[in-house]
């Protein structure tokens, strides 16, 4: 018979505590919510999983989750690339580093709210800086509270401009990582520069960029300030992403019920990708 | 292996005399003094396929003469010559020289295969050129068995392997540099590397130069040695010479263990005298000497005897074949290598030099020379 010590378990306590007050038990009450009808007054009536039913069914949440994959995907097809040529082309080492890495890091510094505002007003067809200058010195038509094609290219330039530095800072760490003999070694093996970033540079950036991309996409695919703030899912429902149409059936249409089955599968499905990407790109490291 | 030599012998292979010509190198951008000079005035001829080690404590510039042979580096000053071409300012992939750094480097997402083929096939070498060729160095560096797996997942040991074929693989080097390769090996597995180097020269026959701070790793794989101090180079010469005749007390104190007595001295009457003691030298002094004198004498040839300097024992040390006997003349320390008994702490010792190895240094350099004195 082997003793075991259970005592580790007392360690765990705080944390589990903490996890159930701020997660677990929340959660909880959304799965309560997702399973049953209400008209207020504390009055439910069991639903069973018709609420996850009529979500998985509706176009509406069809139309939502297709937008959001768009959204999520055309901000790490332009975030990721662009990073990475980012951090290739800032210097290792002199004076402009700081400088670099400071000017990168300012935007996300600033709050989501107030990134929202700030483009807000950055596009205003008359007044804001960018919407004059498309309109009135270009003259390109551009109104991104009328025109969906306009409200789209916004709000991924918009999370360009806000978070592509993640991307940058972090393969710029991988990049300052590789020791020079690398590099020696390649030019002395003839390498071409494609040939560098192919098999020093990119091999030696994968951890970092994996990372990366996965903090990207789950916080894309959540995203909700910054478009509520710029374009409240408008004009029409053309930028009406997931997390927005979430709030508007929970906050304003106060379908508790079919609120709670969505957000439900808004997280597995954030889970499930995350999950599937990860194990994706680190399998080949455990063998 | 036949074919490899084969080939060699057909002429298929550039080697070439490398000459470093007034070479002088620092890392300010308008150096001053002597100081600012990383590397102070090298002027040096490797020969054609010869075995070099390159040897000195961290941060005397041996890494610094390394990388300005291979162009890693353009020297502030004179000229690098491959067979009497000015090779100066060209960049390493046009030298045609080979590298092997400290720490292995090994392209991650490719097999073995790929990674000894990556420099051969930079330079669009035929693929069945490149298969016959990675067969013969696997063979040589015995990583036939693993040449399908991922390099990645190699030992230390194995990857620095994988480092020195890419170095090896390509037939048209000049020279093959290593730069303290078994930083990282484990103790156990790097005289097994060692050896493997030494023979891989023997087979190869291409010029090798081999970077260290390691006396032992230095003695056993090279046919000269160019000991490096602070810039400059202190002596050439075979392993023998370098124990035998230090031209200067640092290669007297670097190499050997424990390293050579240097002993204060007074000049008189044209002789030297230690402690009042007239000591008798391998052979005349330098008319022209003006420095401090100082007697060196190895442990090796300094023996007990009956009559001679008088010296009190401090400390006794037992390595196994022989004793190292640590003794006190006076301020100055002597150690001396004892076959047999050895004295016992606190006794009162005579010593005596063996006269053929006992020298005088002027300022640290060698101030005898082996003819008889007048």
């Amino acid at each position: 018979m082997k003793t075991q010590n259970n005592k580790g378990w007392f360690f765990v306590l705080p944390v589990l505590l903490l996890v159930a007050f701020n997660a677990l038990i929340p959660m909880m009450t959304v799965v309560n919510y997702s399973v049953q009808e209400t008209f207020g007054n504390n009055l439910f009536f069991w639903q069973g999983l018709d609420w996850f039913e009529q979500i998985l069914r509706s176009e509406r949440f069809h139309a939502a989750l297709g937008r959001q994959f768009l959204f999520t995907g055309s901000i790490l097809a332009i975030e990721v690339p662009l990073g990475i040529a980012i951090a290739l082309a800032m210097p290792r080492s002199g004076f402009w580093v700081p400088v670099c890495l400071v000017t990168m890091a300012l935007p996300m510094l600033i709050p989501w709210n107030v990134v929202g505002a700030m483009w807000n007003i950055f596009t205003l067809p008359d007044i804001g800086l960018l919407g004059y200058f498309l309109n009135h010195v270009l003259q390109i038509p551009y109104d991104m509270t009328q025109n969906p094609v306009a409200a789209w290219a916004t709000i991924i330039v918009m999370d360009v401009w806000h978070w592509t530095s993640l991307v940058v800072l972090l393969a710029y760490a991988g990049l300052v990582s590789i020791p020079d003999a690398y590099y020696q070694a390649a030019k002395i093996d003839g390498a071409s520069n494609w040939a560098v970033f192919r098999f020093i540079q990119l091999p030696k950036m994968k951890n970092v960029l994996t990372i990366a991309i996965l903090l990207r996409f789950m916080d894309s695919f959540n995203i909700y300030t910054e478009p509520f703030v710029l374009t409240g899912g408008g004009p029409g429902n053309s930028t009406t992403l997931l997390s927005i149409d979430l709030v508007k059936i929970a906050l304003g249409q106060f379908d508790l019920g079919p609120a709670a089955a969505m957000s439900l599968i808004y997280f597995a499905i954030t889970l499930l990708v995350s999950w599937l990407f990860y194990t994706l790109m680190t399998k080949d490291d455990a063998n | 292996m036949f074919l490899l030599w084969a080939r060699w012998q057909a002429g298929g292979v550039t080697m070439a005399k490398i000459t470093l010509s007034n070479l002088r190198h620092s890392y300010y951008p308008n150096p001053k003094t002597v100081d600012d000079y990383a590397l102070k005035q090298i002027d040096l001829d490797w020969q054609d396929g010869g075995a070099y080690a390159l040897l000195g404590p961290s941060g005397c510039g041996k890494s610094t003469l390394l990388n300005i042979i291979s162009g890693l580096l353009t020297p502030s000053e004179g000229q690098v010559l491959f067979d009497g071409k000015d090779m100066t300012h060209l960049p390493p992939d046009a030298r045609n020289i080979a590298q092997v750094f400290q720490f292995p480097v090994i392209y991650d997402t490719m097999t073995v295969y790929d990674n000894l083929a990556f420099p051969l096939r930079n330079r669009g070498v035929p693929e069945d050129r490149i298969a016959s060729r990675i067969a013969e160095i696997a063979a040589m560096l015995e990583v036939s068995d693993m040449l399908k797996t991922r390099a990645a997942g190699l030992s230390p040991d194995n990857k620095q392997k994988i480092s020195m074929g890419r170095a090896l693989v390509r037939d048209d080097v000049n020279v093959v540099m290593f730069d303290e390769p078994l930083t990282v090996i484990d103790p156990h597995l790097k005289w097994k590397l060692r050896s493997k180097l030494k023979e891989l020269h023997q087979r190869v026959r291409a010029t090798m130069i081999y970077v260290t701070h390691d006396q032992t790793e230095a003695l056993t794989f090279a046919d000269q040695v160019v000991v490096m101090q602070d810039g400059e180079i202190v002596q050439i010469g075979t392993p023998v010479e370098l124990f035998e005749r230090p031209n200067h007390v640092f290669v007297g104190h670097f190499i050997g263990s424990p390293g050579m007595n240097v002993l204060e001295c007074e000049l008189r009457d044209g002789g030297a005298f230690f402690q009042g003691q007239h000591v008798a030298l391998e052979g005349a002094i330098r008319p022209d000497m003006t420095g401090k004198p100082q007697i060196g004498i190895r442990p090796e040839f300094v023996t007990l005897g009956s009559s001679g300097i008088a010296a009190t024992v401090r400390k006794v040390a037992d390595i196994g074949r022989h004793s190292i006997v640590e003794t006190r003349a006076g301020n100055q320390k002597i150690a001396l290598v004892v076959e047999g008994d050895t004295p016992a702490q606190g006794d009162k010792v005579f010593l005596t030099f063996q006269t053929g190895q006992t020298r005088l240094y002027s300022d640290g350099w060698l101030a005898t020379t082996q003819e008889a004195a007048q």
